[in-house]
């Protein structure tokens, strides 16, 4: 345990418990993720409300407000539906930690239970996106080729062209989709949250979003020409040919210039 | 200010005086180990070996790896398959390299030899004869004494690039008709649709905070540019526009454009107005579009005028409305070129 | 070797490789180049290698493209793509984008030979700016070399322009994104900039014949004239011999080193393979430019980090710094200087100064001897401050041409990021002239030192009067001789007068005005290098050699 603590400020520490946390996530997903037509029924049911109401209460309401109505600084959540709650608390974007430029992505807060607990209570208060079920957001069943055109069109002016992420105005970035489960992507398209715009129905269809999904998934396969150095294009490889390339090429000039001993 | 008395110690006037420093001459030779210990040359040999056998076992390792290697055209099969081959070759290459330079290094000769330089020019009397052999072959061809014959040769090889030039610039810019700059394909009740999917879409459909990018309905365009054909992609490159629907009340319009929006509905050209890349991040909070290659920051919401960035102008407006069926339609083309300024854009 | 190539009649070859070269040679007369050049002295100095990166990588990027050119397809003919790329299966695309897919997947050995290519491309024009770099820094481009330095800047630009050229064949989203921006740029060149854009596309952008012509650029032109140019290069070299770096022996009248064959055939020789190895090795494990995450070229799509190869980005940094404000319209004409002035104007200022940077030092220098000693950066401290500010200027270009990536990487807002580079691009390269002088200076400064009291020692000695010192080593005859052997050239007096005694005004005034100037602004300041008769006094002043610090003999700056 002591060797715990003194590892907890180790600069990986963050990296462990988003792992570890995604661990979890990913867990209690494939857990629910059989039987979700049922899970979803149970979530909805009004203990699950009355539970998501009072962890609302207590993490929520101080920004929100306490009908969620919003206030200053926070929207309000009326119709935002149980897709928005479950996108920004299940990345960890919720509770959101200090007034950054954007919620960043931070250890995810609530389990997938409470987690779903909130979204119902908020989905409760009026209607809004629900979130999808497995089958809508199995990459198995999408195409990646139609949805590397509509990830191209749509996505990659932000997010790059193989979901690396981008930079935005003033601060604000689209982030990687590296590590963001094939839900919190598809909740992330109907939801638009933040500066991301809306991708609804008659723009990206149901299907549509799971080929996006199909396509984000596949580039997690890697790139078949070795390492892909962030995949953040010329700038990373301009700067691996100058540092490897250069640096170990004048390395070898610089012994074959030196005297033998 | 410094003395004058500059220490003059170019080579060239190097006279030994009192005044100045001797060169020391090159160094002393110092003998490597393996110049004086035959067992560290036979070391360096045995090393030098190596690294030749280790070339020998790239080349086999690739050769391996290209025969034994099943045809597997997976992301995964591609990637072992191009890690072995490089492996190998570089394997290769670098053996051969390593052990020759060690070669060159440890066993052969190290002692500096000095060579002469001499000067690159040629000798006086070299540079006379050449002068007089130019002389010679003038007045040999008798130009001074044939002016007209002069002036016909300059004028007839000074002429001939024309009729090279004339038909390459002719035909290298097609029909040369830079009109077509001014022209996209929309023009009054073309359907908007989405890119790619090609669908029209319903203003109907269009959610606050939405960003739709937008093609013209192929259905509603001339079949020659429809998607599949090659003149599609010139008339994509300046038809392509982007479409986003915020709270009316947030839209601030010109009087003359009022007309150009509906209901919150607002559809720009897609390509800036810098150099022309399309500019495509949208920000549902701010309402600002950025372009991701030179940063240039559209506020779209007042009139996609410059915030930010190495653009000028705003970007065209596609004025829209909607069509009997609900579905968003164009008024009109634009009614300005899109895209990169140019010379007679205004013209 | 078992026979020597240059024969005589008198004495017939016996063996194999005698007989080989006797025909060769009473056919070619090669003997005579093997005389001259066998045991052609090369001096040695890692930084000698540079150049030769530049070459190897060049040859490597011959081979692997001639390798490449069997299956690309330079055509812009419209396919729908069927095969193992998952991701763009029943997409259409170019018969270039195609082909490049079935290269990399469906040809062994043809992705690490593409992967070869870019790499090998990288580095090749990294190699020649730093081996640039290295003939900056030394002086190498002095007299006689001065036309070299101009070839070998032709061959940059030629590099840049290989580099695009190629860069764009595979006709993929973020290379069509380039050359729309190329298209933009192009477009803003007064009077003729529509025009232009249609010759280079053939019409309309992006029309049907820009990657055929580019291959055309890119596998025949600008290849022929690199190695057209590298050969006169490489028989400069050989004319002038190579520099030397100042020591004992070593003169404007000499060459120390070792000779060509066999101790330079092997070293140079080995290099090459170690060149193509590091690139064979980068080939196999470093994935570069997958242009199937791009897709095929498509007007609409663009990705975050939109970005050219690194030796496009000072452009693109360029044109991301300029604000958008210039663009006036004249006459009812559009003049784009938010474009021209990023794009054509500063970029221009950058090679002009480059091309013509030794014609500028010989001018405000006079100095009319061939130099093949090489100076000491320290020693040109004016020089080296210029250098260095260039590639301030670049650094700070290339660097806000990846704003986007400092901004999501430092997490910074990327308005700042501009507007910092705005500044920085003025003053940086001022900040750094005059910092890298003033440690030039200093180093001279240091080297006097050295010369005059030798090296400290540590050593603490108590004399008998109770004085105490610090005993100094002198300097051995090689160390001494590095540090005095340098010119410090002086300004130019100004020896033009406005007027001609009859009072006619004089047209060479203004000229030598402005040559007195630069000269004062490159050697004003100053470090004369020690002479005998200054050593002799300080040793007669300190008979124990004493650092006291405060010697007058230090002030020489002007």
């Amino acid at each position: 345990m002591k060797a715990l603590a003194a590892r907890r400020h180790h600069r990986f520490a963050p990296v462990v418990l988003i792992m570890l946390a995604l661990l979890v996530t990913g867990a209690v997903y494939a857990a629910l993720a059989p039987s979700s037509a049922q899970a979803e029924d149970a979530v909805t049911t009004a203990d699950d409300i009355e539970h998501g109401a009072a962890l609302f209460q207590a993490n929520c309401a101080t920004c929100h407000g306490v009908d969620a109505v919003g206030k200053a600084d926070a929207p309000s959540l009326i119709g935002v539906g149980a897709a928005a709650v479950h996108f920004q608390v299940s990345t960890g974007r919720m509770p959101m930690q200090s007034n950054a430029p954007q919620a960043p992505v931070k250890p995810v807060q609530f389990d997938e239970k409470q987690t779903m607990q909130l979204a119902a209570y908020i989905a409760s208060l009026a209607p809004g996106p629900e979130i999808p079920s497995a089958e809508a957001v199995d990459p198995t069943l999408g195409d990646p080729a139609r949805g590397a055109a509509l990830f191209s069109t749509n996505c990659a002016m932000c997010h790059n062209a193989v979901g690396a992420g981008g930079a935005l105005s003033e601060g604000k970035y689209a982030p990687a989709l590296w590590n963001t489960t094939p839900t919190q992507i598809y909740e992330a398209m109907i939801t638009g949250p933040q500066s991301m715009p809306v991708f609804n129905e008659s723009n990206i269809t149901p299907e549509e979003k799971r080929d996006v999904i199909a396509y984000v998934v596949a580039q997690r396969d890697g790139t078949p020409g070795g390492e892909n150095l962030g995949s953040l294009g010329p700038v990373s490889e301009g700067l691996w040919a100058w540092i490897l390339g250069i640096g170990v090429l004048i390395g070898a000039a610089v012994w074959i210039g030196a005297k033998s001993s | 200010m410094s003395d004058s008395n500059l220490v003059s110690t170019s080579s060239d006037t190097e006279v030994a005086t009192s005044e100045q420093f001797s060169d020391p001459g090159v160094p002393e030779h110092k003998l490597r180990l393996g110049d004086t210990d035959p067992k560290a040359a036979k070391r360096s040999e045995r090393i030098v070996i190596a690294l030749f056998g280790l070339s020998i076992l790239g080349t086999i390792g690739m050769m391996a790896a290209y025969f034994g290697l099943p045809q597997d055209t997976s992301i995964a099969g591609v990637r072992i398959q191009n890690l072995t081959l490089g492996l190998g070759l570089g394997f290769a290459l670098l053996g051969i390299g390593l052990g020759a330079i060690h070669w060159a290094k440890s066993l052969m000769s190290d002692h500096e030899v000095v060579e002469e330089r001499h000067s690159v020019e040629s000798s006086p009397e070299a540079r006379a004869e050449a002068i007089q052999k130019l002389q010679d072959g003038v007045a040999d061809a008798g130009v001074a004494r044939r002016g007209v014959l002069k002036g016909a040769a300059i004028s007839a090889v000074a002429l001939f690039p024309l009729s090279f030039a004339v038909p390459l610039i002719g035909e290298i810019g097609a029909d040369w008709n830079i009109s077509k700059f001014r022209h996209t394909v929309w023009r009054r009740g073309v359907r908007l649709a989405t890119d790619p999917t090609n669908r029209p879409i319903k203003a109907s459909e269009v959610t606050i905070g939405s960003a739709y990018h937008v093609i013209p309905y192929a259905e509603d365009i001339d079949e020659e540019v429809r998607p599949g054909s090659h003149a599609w992609l010139d008339e994509k490159a300046k038809a392509i526009v982007l479409m986003v629907r915020m709270e009316p009340n947030e839209l601030k319009e010109e009087d003359d454009r009022k007309d150009w929006s509906y209901e919150g509905i607002v559809a720009y050209s897609k390509v800036c107005t810098h150099v022309g890349c399309p500019v495509a991040l949208y920000e549902r909070q701010t309402h600002h579009l950025l372009c991701p290659c030179h940063q240039s920051t559209f506020d779209m919401a007042d009139g996609a005028k410059v915030v930010f960035g190495p653009a000028k102008r705003p970007l065209p407006q596609l004025p829209i409305t909607v069509d009997s069926e609900g579905y968003l339609v164009a008024q009109s083309d634009f009614t300005e070129p899109v895209g990169p300024s140019f010379w007679e854009r205004l013209k | 070797m078992t026979a020597a190539p240059a024969k005589t009649q008198s004495s017939a070859p016996t063996t194999k490789a005698g007989k080989a070269a006797d025909y060769l040679d009473q056919r070619t007369g090669i003997g005579v180049a093997v005389k001259e050049f066998a045991r052609k002295v090369f001096p040695d100095h890692w930084s000698f290698m540079l150049g030769e990166i530049a070459l190897y990588s060049f040859i490597v990027l011959i081979l692997s493209g001639i390798f490449l050119t069997m299956f690309f397809v330079p055509s812009m003919g419209l396919t729908t793509y069927h095969g193992p790329v998952a991701t763009m299966d029943g997409t259409q695309m170019s018969e270039a984008f195609a082909s490049t897919l079935r290269l990399s997947f469906e040809v062994r050995g043809g992705l690490l030979m593409r992967q070869i290519h870019h790499w090998a491309a990288l580095i090749f024009v990294a190699a020649m700016v730093v081996h640039m770099l290295r003939i900056f820094f030394t002086g190498a481009f002095r007299k006689p070399r001065e036309i070299n330095w101009v070839v070998g800047f032709l061959l940059l630009v030629l590099g840049l322009l290989a580099g695009f050229s190629g860069y764009s064949l595979p006709d993929d989203v973020l290379s069509g994104n380039g050359l729309r921006i190329t298209d933009g740029v192009v477009k803003s060149i007064p009077i003729i900039g529509s025009y232009m854009s249609y010759m280079i596309f053939g019409g309309e952008f992006p029309g049907s014949d820009i990657i055929p012509r580019l291959f055309t650029v890119h596998v025949l032109i600008v290849p022929a004239l690199i190695l057209a140019l590298v050969a006169v290069h490489l028989v400069l070299v050989v004319v002038h011999k190579h520099t030397q770096y100042p020591g004992g022996g070593r003169t404007d009248k000499n060459v120390v080193g070792f000779p060509l064959f066999p101790v330079y055939t092997a070293k140079a020789g080995g290099f090459f393979f170690v060149v193509f190895g590091v690139l064979a090795l980068m080939g196999g494990t470093l994935s570069i430019n997958n242009v199937w995450n791009y897709g095929p070229y498509d007007p609409s799509p663009v990705s975050a980090g939109a970005q050219p190869d690194w030796y496009m980005l000072f452009l693109e940094g360029s044109l991301r710094l300029m604000p958008g404000q210039t663009e006036y319209v004249i006459g009812g004409y559009t003049l784009s200087l938010n474009v021209l002035v990023p794009a054509a104007i500063i970029p221009g200022l950058l090679f002009v100064f480059l091309a013509l940077y030794p014609f500028i030092e010989s001018w405000v220098t006079k100095d009319t001897q061939p130099r093949s000693v090489l100076d000491r950066p320290r020693n040109v401290p004016t020089r080296t401050g210029l250098g260095v500010a260039f590639i301030t200027a670049f650094v700070v270009l290339v660097l806000a041409g990846s704003n986007d990536l400092i901004a999501t990487h430092f997490h910074m807002s990327i308005n700042t990021i501009t507007w910092v580079f705005r500044f920085a691009f003025f003053i940086a390269p001022v900040l750094a002239f005059w910092v890298t002088k003033r440690i030039c200076l200093g180093l001279q400064r240091k080297d006097r030192e050295l010369v005059l009291h030798g090296h400290e020692h540590g050593r603490i000695v108590r004399t008998e009067a109770g004085e105490y010192f610090e005993v100094h080593k002198p300097l051995n005859e090689q160390e001494r001789w590095l540090r005095v052997n340098y010119e410090a050239h002086a300004p130019l007096a100004l020896d033009e007068q406005p007027y001609h005694e009859d009072g006619t005004k004089n047209r060479k005034y203004r000229s030598a005005k402005l040559r007195s100037a630069l000269s004062r602004f490159f050697y004003e300041d100053r470090i004369e290098p020690v002479t005998l008769a200054e050593l002799e006094a300080a040793h007669h002043h300190e008979p124990h050699e004493i650092a006291d610090g405060s010697d007058e003999s230090r002030q020489q700056l002007s």
